[in-house]
């Protein structure tokens, strides 16, 4: 590292090196975890307005037989792109941006491993979700459904199976968005294994990022495969490589097993990070610990296993035999076991608490019942013949939005109200949240819970129209009213973040007298570099057990010092980042920093990562339109970008 | 252990009842909508193994659902803070017996399930025994072909010559119908929920289904895997009949046009609007790229089984056909490689040059054809 410092500042760069920390521009060059973590959520909740608009479009026109609000190509066109937004450019990107900004602070970091690739992660999500947007205006959006069965996406654009370049688009998007996705699952797994803070052993880890460390696992592994399978399909339709295609010796039935080999991890990487934020709201409203907090951390790792050998029950009707459909249906059974166990010791944590039934711990109340029903239907799916008359049929679409928005959005509303003190110093409108809550949760049943029995009666997925007289029009109808007090919560809970962030009641320290560290830091929103000294950490709950003890009989008796929240007056007059030192990027798990009091080292905001990485849709429009001197720009652009990176010291 | 008895308790509470109420409300309205189509009204052997197997394991999950939820806010409500009570609760980090029993009371729950399970995927998957009766079905793009070739396996039937037919499927009661299902485009499921579950129909690959039906009667299905465009009116129907009932319709599906197909009608379809590139009009034995049309008067349905056949229809379909369901086909008369998935329409986006747009005369003449050919 010295010797990068020994080059002239001025022939380091091609621009001089950004330094603002904040104002508009700043934004662009940080590599402030934390920001990034906001930009994530900001980015992630556009998605999600997009994706719940493309719902509302889809459900006005099930509203009653025969719809005319979209054509067949438009409906399509909404399922397959709410599906995919929903998957890749909401849950996955907001899930990270809650392990963006909390993981380094639950473990006493003051950034993730790698700062600068944290950045390219997040413009690599961003980037990638305009590029397969952009497909809306330059030779029409994906209509292949967001699992893309082949050989419907992988049949050459010449047979006109699917016409236009929408499944072009997707492959490519989804590829991109791959990138991203491994390059902060890495960042999140060295970051969780490495620089957790003195003390802090794996079994002392708040849930959460336990919870983001399975995922991380997850994610690195099961991105590679559905990038293969894309790859696949991409050359299939443009270079007839004849991977899917039967009448050449091909195999459709190839695709569907490498896509729901990444496709259930991928379910599971959606639902981790929920558990992991109900894991947490949960005991500190009920000013108890996590019950069983060790079994909640193994049942998500096996969960995280399991979940790799559960993949052919998606494809129970595509003929793989009774001996394998048997196999998959027990191993279906099994991962309903870990998820069980996690249900009851979240009942467990609740019971016998003194419950603050306020937004966040509704939203987290609401998340295990709402779970519960998704997880048990699920349960009916590993019954295979069952799951022949349910699977593709309106039953599946319960299922896995009681699993998805019943879990992973209903803990993402209850996070946000819960961090959102952390983030801004202020609280959250309650009366404005526990009303959203209930909107959210009448909304999300009478949305949802039709579509149970109107699987059963034979109504079947992505189909733009029904017929009347089929018996159909009345829960259709109900489904309909539900999204839209879906929307109105969802409205409410924009409205509310907006308003709040200036306006909210100001949160004290420590609002929730929560148990994890990352409410111990000096100020709210956090101070750059987290922690003026690195925390020593003496206990699980590290922040509670500084603030109480218990008794013989079990009892809390609050430590006479009030807590160690305060910072300290001493520690303040240290912190300003300064321009010297040694350049490290990665402040050492250790406690050299805090011990030693000299100097806190951050690194230093870059352009690299956003310029690195606008040449991937640069590359992705010249492959999509297969415009090999726009593939070659971009190519330029991202070794260019690559090139400075590597030559910029990460901090100065 | 507490714990228990609270949820045990709480099971006796009123609320419980009335969900559980609700919920068998619920099942049984559901399991009496009469539309042909519905998964818990099974007609025969196959569906009704499932429902069998679904309707005790889906009562199992409803009382633990219900269970929980209640459980959830039950607990909520017991052990919310109020103003002036005890706000330190006792700190309880575990139990290691409530953790073995809440995994091996769901672990034995489950292995009770996976027994009948698996005998049941085993019996599904079964050959059919005794006198089966046999067909091919095609998914297409949209729309379902079948095939009977000659075959004699079944005593008292006339199956002596292959035919083909198209969106309807017509088998006997009591007699199993084994179907080999193929498709040359795109995937397909096919699906009739009151006579079993469903068979996905992937090109290059050898898979069928075996339909059981009871009674006579019609039964309708969909298909159940997205394929494109119009796959919302890719739908079918099985009709199930006597074997005498059988026997008639097969005899007639076996006749030649009964209306000579010469002059007008062939110079129409033939060499004025191409219709013969894809259909065939006067041979009811062979397939086709399109619906075989010999003997279309004797179907119920056409055009993927979305529209009832009726002069009306039927002349508004010969028109304007992607103007009542949306399809993806350039103009049939247009040379390679104009694609064809679907009909084109007759009336609009006509091609320049010695393609004439078609007369509602025209199509008339075409549907009174078609439909005096049972």
């Amino acid at each position: 590292m010295t010797t990068t410092l020994t080059v002239p500042k001025v022939k380091r760069s091609i621009f001089r090196r950004p330094r603002a920390t904040t104002g508009f521009r700043s934004w662009f060059t940080t590599v402030d975890h934390k920001k990034i973590g906001i930009m994530y959520a900001t980015t992630a909740m556009v998605f999600l307005v997009i994706g719940g608009i493309e719902a509302l479009l889809i459900r006005l026109q099930l509203a009653a037989p025969n719809g005319t609000v979209l054509t067949a190509s438009q409906y399509n066109t909404m399922f397959t792109m709410h599906g995919t937004t929903m998957v890749f450019l909401m849950g996955m990107p907001l899930a990270v941006a809650f392990g963006n900004y909390l993981i380094p602070l639950q473990i006493g970091a003051r950034d993730v491993a790698f700062p600068r690739l944290n950045a390219f992660g997040y413009w690599v999500v961003l980037f990638g979700g305009i590029f397969i947007y952009s497909s809306f205006v330059l030779g029409g959006a994906p209509n292949g459904g967001w699992f893309g069965y082949t050989p419907l996406t992988s049949s050459p654009i010449s047979l006109g199976a699917l016409p236009g370049r929408g499944p072009d688009f997707w492959t490519v998007g989804l590829i991109m968005l791959g990138i991203g996705s491994t390059t902060s699952a890495v960042n999140f797994i060295v970051t969780i294994l490495n620089m957790r803070a003195p003390g802090m052993t794996l079994m002392r880890m708040p849930v959460f990022c336990w919870m983001m460390l399975v995922v991380a696992f997850l994610t690195v592994f099961a991105m590679p495969i559905v990038t293969v399978a894309l790859t696949m399909v991409w050359w299939d339709r443009n270079l007839m490589s004849n991977f899917f295609n039967a009448a050449a010796g091909g195999d459709p039935l190839l695709y569907q097993h490498l896509f729901w080999l990444f496709g259930h991890p991928e379910v599971y990487i959606l639902i981790l990070p929920g558990m992991g934020i109900v894991s947490e709201i949960l005991p500190v409203m009920s000013r108890k610990p996590l019950f069983g907090y060790s079994v909640v951390v193994f049942s998500g790792i096996a969960i995280g296993f399991l979940g790799w050998g559960v993949w052919a029950h998606h494809m129970f009707v595509t003929g793989l035999g009774p001996v394998a459909v048997s196999a998959f249906g027990l191993s279906t059974m099994l991962i309903a076991i870990p998820t069980g166990v996690k249900i009851f010791n979240w009942l467990g944590t609740v019971w016998g608490g003194s419950i603050r039934l306020n937004t966040p711990m509704l939203f987290s109340l609401g998340f295990i019942a709402m779970f519960t029903i998704g997880g048990l239907s699920g349960v009916l799916h590993s019954v295979v013949p069952a799951d022949t008359q349910q699977t593709d049929t309106y039953f599946v679409v319960a299922h896995f939005h009681y699993v998805l928005f019943g879990g992973l959005v209903f803990a993402i509303f209850g996070g946000i109200f819960y961090w959102f003190p952390l983030l801004y110093g202020r609280f959250m409108n309650e009366k404005l949240g526990k009303v959203t809550f209930w909107l959210t949760l009448i909304g999300f049943n009478l949305t949802f819970f039709p579509m149970h029995i109107l699987g059963l009666e034979g109504q079947a997925r992505r189909t733009y129209r029904y017929s009347e007289g089929m018996g159909f029009d009345a829960l259709n109808l109900a489904a309909t009213v539900g999204s839209f007090v879906i929307a109105v919560a969802v409205l409410l809970l924009l409205v509310n973040i907006l308003v709040s962030r200036r306006h909210g009641a100001v949160a004290p320290h420590d609002p929730w007298d929560a148990r994890s560290l990352e409410w111990s830091v000096s100020s709210y929103p956090p101070p750059e570099y987290n922690f003026e000294e690195i925390p020593q950490v003496e206990a699980r709950d590290e922040y509670w057990h500084r603030k109480y003890t218990e008794d013989e009989s079990g009892r809390l008796v609050r430590l006479p010092s009030g807590g160690a929240d305060a910072p300290s007056a001493g520690a303040v007059a240290t912190l300003e980042p300064d321009g010297g030192g040694e350049g490290g990027a990665v402040v050492p798990s250790g406690g050299g920093h805090g011990a030693g009091g000299h100097g806190i080292h951050m690194p230093s905001p870059s352009y690299f990562p956003i310029l690195m990485c606008a040449g991937l849709p640069v590359i992705g429009y010249g492959v999509v339109f297969q415009n090999w001197y726009l593939g070659a720009l971009g190519v330029l652009i991202l070794i260019v970008g690559m090139y400075a990176w590597a030559l910029e010291p990460s901090s100065e | 252990m507490n714990l228990i008895r609270t949820a045990r308790r709480g099971a006796k509470s009123p609320l419980i009842l009335g969900l559980a109420l609700t919920f068998a409300l619920a099942v049984a309205g559901c399991s009496s909508n009469d539309n042909g189509q519905n998964s818990l009204k099974p007609a025969g052997r196959n569906a009704r193994l499932i429902d069998d197997l679904f309707i005790p394991v889906l009562i199992v999950a409803s009382v633990i659902g219900v269970l929980v939820v209640a459980a959830t806010v039950v607990f909520a409500i017991k052990f919310r803070h109020r103003e002036g009570k005890d706000d330190n609760p006792k700190q309880i980090h575990g139990s290691t017996p409530l953790e073995i029993g809440w995994t091996i009371v769901p672990a034995l729950i489950l292995a009770v399930v996976a027994v009948p399970t698996i005998a049941t995927i085993f019996k599904i998957a079964e050959e059919p025994k005794g006198e089966v009766l046999e067909a091919t079905v095609a998914g297409k793009q949209w729309w379902w072909e079948a095939e009977y070739k000659k075959q004699d396996k079944v005593s008292g039937t006339n199956i002596d010559q292959s035919i083909v037919t198209a969106t309807e499927i017509h088998m006997i009661a009591g007699v199993p119908l084994k179907i080999d299902l193929k498709s040359d485009n795109v995937i397909h499921s096919f699906w009739i929920p009151e006579l079993g579950g469903k068979q996905d129909v992937i090109p290059g690959r050898k898979q069928g289904i075996t339909l059981y039906a009871d009674e006579p009667g019609t039964f309708l299905g969909v298909c159940t895997e997205y394929c494109g465009l119009s796959h919302a009116n890719m739908k079918m129907r099985v009709i199930v009949q006597t074997k005498e009932d059988f026997n008639a319709w097969m005899a007639g599906q076996q006749q030649g046009p009964a209306q000579p197909w010469t002059g007008e009608i062939e110079e129409l379809t033939g060499a004025t609007f191409a219709c013969t590139n894809c259909h065939l009009f006067n041979d009811s034995s062979k397939t086709a790229y399109a619906p075989n049309l010999t003997h279309l008067a004797s179907r119920s349905t056409f055009a993927g089984g979305v529209f009832e056949l009726n002069r009306k229809n039927l002349v508004d379909w010969i028109l304007n056909a992607p103007g009542m369901v949306p399809m993806q086909a350039k103009d049939c008369r247009l040379p390679p490689p104009a694609t064809c998935v679907g009909m084109p329409s007759y009336t609009k986006d006509t091609p320049k040059g010695d393609y004439p747009v078609m007369t509602r005369a025209q199509a008339e003449t075409i549907a009174d054809y078609l439909l005096a050919e049972k």
